[in-house]
């Protein structure tokens, strides 16, 4: 054989190779791209005929071009609110500087903007409001998951409490979070909202349950095999707790984190609501008061915005539990 | 603010004449007003409930008035009344748009017991009682009727075959208020008495607050924004509050209004601006700034014959205020109010903010809403007139309005001739006639008052 032919021999296994290779991206494309899109466009169309033909008090039930729209306000809005917040600042100085004229040693003071919250800063208050609750339940809860799942005297005493409590619903705690709030905390110049804790403490709450159950179960099936390596290498409890129960006990720690977010995202927006939290909760209960006619198509934009951002925290969370997981070998959805 | 540096004398010789001639001006400008000092506390937080009356906090903010007193206030919606009050009482908010009867309860003890204050009245007028649908069809047999359309004001003895119907079908006929001490409250007893309904008696002594004690209509609180749902879905068959509810009814078509508070009784005083005597103690000037802002906001709503009311509309349809559409609020700020849909008549008088001394806090104005307390029997026991009064002196403080108004006059922004005048004002209003049922109001005389009403309490404790 010549070289001329190993040469075209080569170039049409390549072009073999390439368009193989291109019928399996294609086929992949396929599944992970259009297939949803076609679920989510099919949706789309049965929600506008649905909400078509609904017709409540407040007008029709609104319908995703509603929801576009809407959207589009909300963020038209924000820009506005965002030069009121310059021509504030402007002001300010304009004041200020005229005090400073009048008296050099005048006590000039710059103060916050007092205007009202946009739509984006409400979605920012709720994601640190529910990272604020997460954090809080995740730092009870993954230790006393350790405790319980490591000793089984532990758990028997605790478990009856863990399962009375895991049932009650963030709206049934809210009352007497906000009572005990109001009541510790006293101070003159508060670092933090009342509201902001009360929302916030309500969602470590209910959120707290699921990452305790995994914690412990994952925990207690740890390998047999790995706990008669730790008895023989005499291993003494916090090395062990952190070199073999932790690292095992990973993915179902994990599934129970993921289950915490999504639960505490859910109760944090009834919280909101509630103890009146300048987040999303609180935009849906104001744009219900209000009864405007375009009130509804508002709160659809809300339900769509928490949706996504459930999502979103999800797949976070699934990606940080894919990178901290031993057993690359294992599915995880 | 950067300030050039002057290298040369000339140049500095320039910049100290500007300085000086600046100073000389702004010193000479501010003698005047040197007697108000700077606020102590210039960051406020201000509470309101979603009705139209809100208005002057919202124009006193969006028109910069706040700003120029050196307040930065931050406005916040409240959840319900009850919320407003306790964040009052509690500090979380300074001050709020709160109803005439709240700081009085609240300092004679009925509720939460706390000694609140109120400088300025923020309206008058402003509340209507809507019916349902369903009533309103019953009405309609007895309500007199002239070329085609209802004579107004329709009296509550046009309802009282119907309530009698419903006592007799054993159904209880109910009607939504919005707090136990507000006034839709006592201006629908008022109304439903006149008409020979009994509205119910609390006994509070006896552990019993839900006033309906040998009631015929029953009423019972709900927030203002929930009212048209409970209409619809018929937990109530009416109910008594402010705009703009009952404009939303009618656009809903799930009620029709019936009769506006106006109509009840001619100016009647509505929302006060209450704040703890506390912080009025702790700081004055705040408050008579704060007052300032607020009269000047109220004079910019009725100035020019209501022709800023329009743009004051638009203010209140934004969705951290009122939030409801601009129709909707329109309806009843802009000079008329539509009764049953396609009924609209004139009532330029439907709000008043300042007008007819709107903003003036009235003792005599006290005494009625502590009358009307007496009369359902939130206050158990017969009270001597001299704690009457007292009350009124302790709640009603035309004292910093006096200093607000002054420091407005010298600064030129309002007319001597727009306030009461200071000299000679006693605070008691001069007996009042324009009631639906024609009895008469003398503020300096509330027991005779109370003896003059066929329903109500007059000595007895129940």
């Amino acid at each position: 054989m010549n070289s001329a032919n190993i040469g075209s021999k080569i170039s049409q296994s390549l072009a073999q190779l390439s368009l193989a290779s291109l019928l399996v991206w294609l086929q992949r494309t396929v599944k992970n791209l259009l297939l949803p899109l076609t679920g989510i466009v099919i949706f789309l169309f049965i929600w506008q005929i649905a909400a078509s033909n609904i017709i409540t008090s407040l007008g029709q039930f609104p319908g995703p071009s509603d929801v576009w729209q809407q959207s589009k306000t909300l963020v038209a809005e924000h820009r506005q609110e965002r030069q009121k917040a310059e021509a504030f600042f402007t002001r300010q100085d304009l004041r200020n500087a005229k005090k400073l004229a009048k008296n050099p040693n005048a006590n000039v003071k710059i103060r916050p903007y007092t205007g009202k919250a946009t739509y984006f800063d409400q979605i920012f208050t709720s994601l640190y409001t529910v990272m604020f609750g997460f954090l809080v339940a995740t730092f009870i809860a993954i230790p006393l998951g350790i405790l319980c799942g490591l000793s089984a005297n532990a758990y028997r005493a605790i478990n009856p409490i863990i399962q009375t409590f895991k049932p009650v619903s963030p709206l049934a705690w809210l009352p007497l979070v906000t009572m005990v709030v109001s009541a510790l905390y006293i101070s003159d110049e508060p670092m933090f909202e009342k509201a902001f804790l009360t929302s916030g403490f309500t969602v470590a709450l209910c959120c707290l349950w699921p990452t305790v159950v995994n914690t412990l179960v994952g925990v207690a099936s740890i390998d047999r095999d790995l706990i008669d390596v730790s008895r023989v290498l005499r291993l003494s409890s916090p090395v062990y707790i952190k070199t073999m129960v932790i690292p095992s006990a990973i993915p179902l720690i994990f599934t129970g984190l993921r289950l915490s977010l999504a639960t505490g995202w859910m109760v944090l927006i009834a919280a909101e609501m509630l103890a009146q939290n300048p987040g999303l909760g609180k935009f849906i209960w104001d744009e219900f008061q209000n009864g405007s006619s375009s009130s509804l198509g508002r709160i659809m934009v809300a339900v769509v915005t928490i949706g996504i951002i459930g999502f979103i925290l999800d797949q976070l969370m699934l990606g940080l539990q894919k990178r901290v997981s031993w057993d690359k070998q294992a599915i995880l959805r | 603010m950067q300030f050039s540096k002057a290298h040369t004398f000339t140049d500095r010789l320039f910049s100290c004449v500007k300085v000086s001639l600046t100073l000389a001006l702004l010193i000479n400008g501010t003698t005047a007003i040197a007697e108000l000092g700077e606020p102590e506390k210039d960051q406020l937080r201000f509470g309101f409930i979603k009705l139209t009356d809100m208005a002057p906090i919202a124009v006193a903010y969006e028109n910069g008035y706040f700003e120029d007193e050196g307040l930065y206030v931050t406005i916040e919606a409240q959840a319900n009344w009850k919320v407003l009050l306790d964040g009052v009482i509690d500090g979380r908010l300074d001050g709020a748009h709160m109803l005439a009867g709240q700081p009085l309860a609240a300092t004679i003890g009925y509720g939460t017991k706390a000694h609140i204050v109120t400088p300025f009245s923020m309206d008058l007028n402003g509340n209507a009682i809507t019916v349902s649908n369903n009533i309103w069809e019953q009405m309609k047999e007895y309500v007199p009727v002239e070329d085609g359309k209802p004579v107004h004001p329709i009296k509550a003895d046009y309802m009282k075959p119907i309530v009698d119907k419903f006592t007799e079908a054993g159904k209880p006929f109910k009607v939504g208020m919005v707090f136990p001490v507000s006034t839709h409250n006592y201006e629908l007893r008022y109304w439903l008495a006149a008409g020979n309904i009994h509205p119910g008696y609390y006994a509070p002594h006896k552990g019993d607050s839900s006033g309906t004690l040998n009631a015929q209509a029953l009423l019972s609180v709900t927030p203002p924004p929930q009212m048209p749902a409970t209409l619809e879905a018929g937990t109530i068959q009416g109910y008594c509050v402010g705009e703009p509810w009952n404009q939303q009814a009618v656009f809903k078509g799930i009620g029709v209004p019936v009769i506006t508070d106006y109509e009840i009784w001619k100016n009647n005083p509505e929302k006060v601006f209450g704040m703890t005597k506390e912080f009025t103690e702790q700081y004055p000037n705040t408050t008579a700034r704060v007052v300032k802002a607020l009269i000047r906001a109220a004079k910019w709503l009725d100035e020019n014959d209501n022709a800023n009311r329009p743009a004051a509309v638009k203010i209140l349809a934004q969705s951290n205020y009122v939030g409801a559409d601009y129709d909707v609020i329109a309806n009843s700020m802009t000079g008329t109010f539509e009764y049953e849909k396609g009924d609209k008549r004139s009532v330029p008088d439907f709000n008043v903010f300042f007008r007819h001394f709107a903003t003036y806090p009235f003792y005599s104005d006290a005494v009625w809403y502590l009358t009307q307390m007496r009369r359902w029997g939130q206050i158990s026991k017969p009270k001597p007139d001299q704690w009457y009064f007292d009350v009124a002196a302790s709640v009603y403080r035309p004292d910093i309005y006096k200093t607000a108004a002054m420091e407005l006059i010298e600064e030129g922004l309002v007319s001597a001739a727009e306030f009461p005048d200071f000299a000679s004002e006693s605070g008691y209003r001069a007996p009042q006639k324009e009631f639906i049922d024609e009895v008469v109001y003398d503020g300096t005389q509330p027991n005779a008052y109370l003896k003059k009403f066929s329903i109500g309490l007059k000595d007895e404790v129940l």
